[in-house]
């Protein structure tokens, strides 16, 4: 029984078929990338994971239980969090006080909810930024608060959607670090991204999509070298 | 024939409610704001129109012709002065520029009120107590007039909304306003030339509604409700949606008030308007592209 | 320093409900204390609704439902079960808080703005129900009693005594979690989502309070002006509009901003009615598009921007971040 599972899952938006046909497991403890072109159909996959609509057809499977019948709010609950490719801070709350919106899953407690931000505002090098608001934030600050919100919700799968997109190479080292950190305190990672060179880096195997269907699965060397993988990547295969 | 009657009167006094919502869902589908004025422009426009035919003698159905461009006139300078500026600004509530509507709909109901008092006025013409005969059912005249006025108009505005530079550079705009924009389409004039437009049909459906309704300062409530009945039940931005809808609304109210109780007739259509929301948010629109 | 602005916040709130309390001593008119009960009970209506909208980001057009219902609980009572209608006290915030349950079931399927014009179109048909039902409710003819009670000390201090209990019941849940969980879903509710913010069920655990208080006001209100009918309890342009409109000047989510917004709205309105006569109404309006255009976060909201402005003025000045 692996850690996570999709079966079969298929996602259609009327006569258009975002995601077809999709099966994957992920291992406890790894880093699992998923590549493909703007478009392919990888938010849409993290969509359907964290139920933000139905599947069309398909199942998904966490720690043994079916998933994809659970209410939205649900999900996080049972330990998958979740980070958003346009990022979604909490504006007018400081960093801290978005944070703490995460860490009230597992606390009711004000103080309990504090300590429980404060460490993981440590943990992610947003201890200058404790108190400023969100809205002031330049981008991958706001990346990473995403992240450091997801954390403070003790998740044991951790969705990252496009983490350094829009990043210069400096930032994406940084995040990249965080996420090898985190990675290993014992969570487990599925990572979207398009640009392959980060990939390669941090992940442990690779699921390369290409309108919403599967070209490519496995170890980071052989997805980069399979046929299809670089001709839906022509001119930025090795960028 | 009762219901003939009822149903007849209910589509005919529909087709001028559709004029007005229409005015509503162009402003809707280029602004995305709630327009809770708009009844109150209906209002500016029957009065003005009512002080053509008082103090002029000029018949309501002229005088509709001068209430228009006023309108107009006045819908630009609203929005380009007053709601264009909220765009920039940046408040928690989303709703301030709902909330300006409502400032505006509260200036121009109390303007009214300071010219013209809370009096209930009306329109008489040599005709306006005149019926046709259709078999058993006798139907008003300034209903028939009123009805195939606002079909030609809405005729008029489909051609202008379809064949004409600016009528497509209003659509373009109400589909993606971004697009509109690298399209070349100056997007804050068309913003305010469609305010502008969408009160002269106010305007347009008020003034045909004039001899058929009485006239005081807060008839304006009633007209806003309408038109966003309409509005949602024939779909937002959707100027065929907002004609069938008009129909639609038309035939319930006179449905209603001949079956169940004058006094409900308006919960009628406040009923529609919650199922329409919850079940089918996007009006008939929806239902016909599926 | 956070010890020291806990404690400049907790005197200025100890200073203000003195001040509060010995008013009366000072003022005795009974035309000053009337107005002074009608900002309180427009400071209880902003206030509760200030939980769901201001801080819930849940903007309801239709609140006279739930002000309309405590009334007429009420005047109901009087009406058909002679009974006082200050029983309606206790019973008017519970009818509202029940009928807020289906409410909140059908228009928090809705977002944003389909959102307030459902709550709009919901007052709305309260308010033609109830002017319909004439058997039941008297319809348009309203319900009118003979209060018992004339001194209008008693109602200030009885008023004073629900508005603290409303502000001490909104500064409860917006300091705790469900605080935290309401503003997170006013600034994204699918980010809330995702960290396993039940949205539906918060969103109703704000709207219940904010009924129960409205509804509660209501009653007051029905006590101490002895006569209401649909069209004034239920109306929708000076009770839902208006509390949206008093809640925004004295400033949008802040506790003490609705009362402030419910002095501003009285006075200037009473100030207004007597200067202006006719065209008070007129000005007002012209008053409240300019501030919306000018001032859109309140007075107290544009207070606060200031303030923080002036402070990361002084920071940056001494070198800081």
């Amino acid at each position: 029984m692996s850690f996570f599972e999709a079966k079969a899952i298929t996602k259609k938006f009327g006569g258009l078929t975002a995601v077809s046909n999709l099966s994957f497991t992920v291992e406890q403890g790894e880093i699992f990338g998923v590549i493909g072109p703007n478009g392919s159909g990888k938010t849409t996959v993290f969509n359907m994971i964290s139920r933000f609509f139905p599947l069309t057809s398909g199942e998904i499977y966490f720690k043994g239980k079916r998933i994809d019948t659970l209410p939205a709010h649900d999900i996080c609950k049972i330990g998958i969090g979740r980070t958003f490719q346009v990022v979604k801070p909490l504006r007018r709350m400081t960093v801290i006080e978005n944070v703490m919106a995460g860490a009230f899953l597992r606390t009711g407690s004000i103080s309990k909810a504090r300590h429980k931000a404060e460490e993981i505002i440590e943990f992610c090098n947003l201890g200058k930024y404790t108190d400023r608001e969100a809205k002031g934030l330049p981008i991958p600050l706001r990346k990473r608060l995403e992240i450091a919100r997801a954390l403070a919700t003790e998740p044991e799968l951790l969705l990252l959607d496009e983490t350094c997109a829009g990043l210069n190479p400096k930032e994406s080292e940084a995040a990249i670090a965080l996420i090898r950190r985190i990675r290993d305190t014992g969570v487990t990672i599925i990572i979207i991204e398009h640009i392959m060179k980060v990939m390669m880096g941090i992940s442990d195997r690779i699921l390369a999509i290409n309108f919403g269907k599967e070209i490519a699965m496995g170890k980071p060397q052989e997805v980069a070298n399979t046929p299809e993988v670089i001709k839906a990547y022509l001119g930025d295969a090795y960028a | 024939m009762l219901l003939g009657q009822t149903i007849i009167c209910g589509l005919l006094l529909g087709g001028m409610y559709a004029l007005i919502a229409i005015g509503m869902t162009l402003i809707m589908g280029v602004m995305k704001i709630i327009n809770l004025a708009h009844g109150a422009l209906v209002m500016v426009g029957m009065y003005v129109t009512y002080v053509c035919s008082k103090n002029y003698g000029i018949d309501p159905y002229i005088g509709m012709f001068i209430a228009m461009p006023v309108l107009f006139l006045l819908g630009c300078l609203i929005q380009k002065y007053m709601i264009n500026r909220l765009v920039e600004v940046d408040s928690i509530l989303p709703e301030n520029q709902v909330l300006l509507t409502v400032g505006i709909m509260l200036v121009l109901t109390e303007a009214a009120r300071l010219m013209f008092k809370s009096d209930y006025r009306s329109v008489t013409t040599s005709y306006s107590s005149d019926t046709v005969f259709l078999g058993a059912m006798s139907i008003s005249v300034p209903l028939l007039i009123g009805f195939f006025i606002a079909m030609v108009f809405t005729l008029l505005l489909h051609l202008f909304l379809t064949k004409t530079d600016i009528g497509k550079s209003i659509r373009a705009t109400s589909q993606d306003r971004d697009a509109a924009v690298y399209m070349g389409i100056n997007s804050s004039k068309i913003t305010m030339i469609t305010f502008g437009i969408g009160a002269a049909l106010a305007a347009a459906g008020g003034s045909l509604l004039l001899p058929l309704f009485y006239l005081f300062p807060d008839v304006g409530h009633l007209f806003t409700a309408k038109s966003f009945i309409i509005t949602i039940l024939g779909g937002m931005g959707s100027t065929m949606g907002a004609a069938v809808g008009g129909l639609i609304l038309g035939l319930s109210e006179s449905l209603g008030a001949t079956y169940i109780n004058m006094g409900y007739k308006d919960v009628v259509g406040l009923v529609i308007f919650i199922l329409v929301l919850l079940f089918l948010p996007g009006g008939f629109r929806s239902l016909v592209k599926r | 320093m956070r010890m020291n602005m806990l404690n400049k916040k907790f005197l200025l709130t100890i200073a203000f409900i003195i001040l509060a309390v010995l008013i009366p001593v000072v003022i005795k008119a009974p035309y000053q204390l009337h107005i002074l009960i009608l900002i309180i009970i427009w400071a209880i209506i902003g206030t509760s609704w200030n939980l769901l909208g201001g801080y819930a980001g849940q903007v309801s057009f239709g609140h006279a439902a739930f002000f309309g219902l405590g009334a007429y609980s009420a005047g109901l009572l009087t009406l058909h079960c002679a009974l006082s209608p200050w029983w309606g006290i206790l019973l008017g915030p519970l009818v509202a808080a029940l009928a807020a349950l289906p409410i909140g079931m059908i228009c928090f399927r809705l977002r944003g703005p389909y959102f307030a014009l459902a709550m709009l179109a919901l007052g709305e048909i309260f308010r033609l129900v109830f002017l319909n039902l004439t058997d039941f409710t008297n319809g348009a003819k309203g319900i009118l009693i003979m209060p018992a009670i004339t001194n209008k000390m008693f109602y200030y201090y009885t008023g004073l005594g629900m508005l603290a209990l409303t502000l001490l019941a909104t500064y409860l849940i917006v300091n705790s979690k469900i605080g935290y969980y309401l503003v997170s879903i006013r600034e994204d509710q699918d980010a809330a989502t995702s960290l396993g913010i039940p949205t539906t069920l918060y969103k109703n655990l704000a709207l219940l309070p904010s009924a129960f208080f409205t509804g509660l006001a209501g009653a007051f209100y029905m006590n101490y002006v002895a006569f209401i009918d649909p069209n004034i309890v239920f109306n929708l342009t000076n009770v839902s509009v208006m509390v949206i409109l008093v809640v925004m000047l004295g400033g949008v989510a802040t506790t003490w901003g609705p009362t402030i917004g419910a002095a501003i709205y009285i006075f200037l309105g009473e100030y207004f009615r007597t200067t202006l006569g006719s065209a008070n109404v007129l000005i007002f309006g012209i008053l409240v598009c300019l501030i919306i255009m000018f001032l859109p976060n309140g007075i107290a909201g544009e207070l606060d921007l200031l303030k923080r402005l002036t402070q990361r003025k002084k920071a940056s000045l001494s070198g800081g971040v």
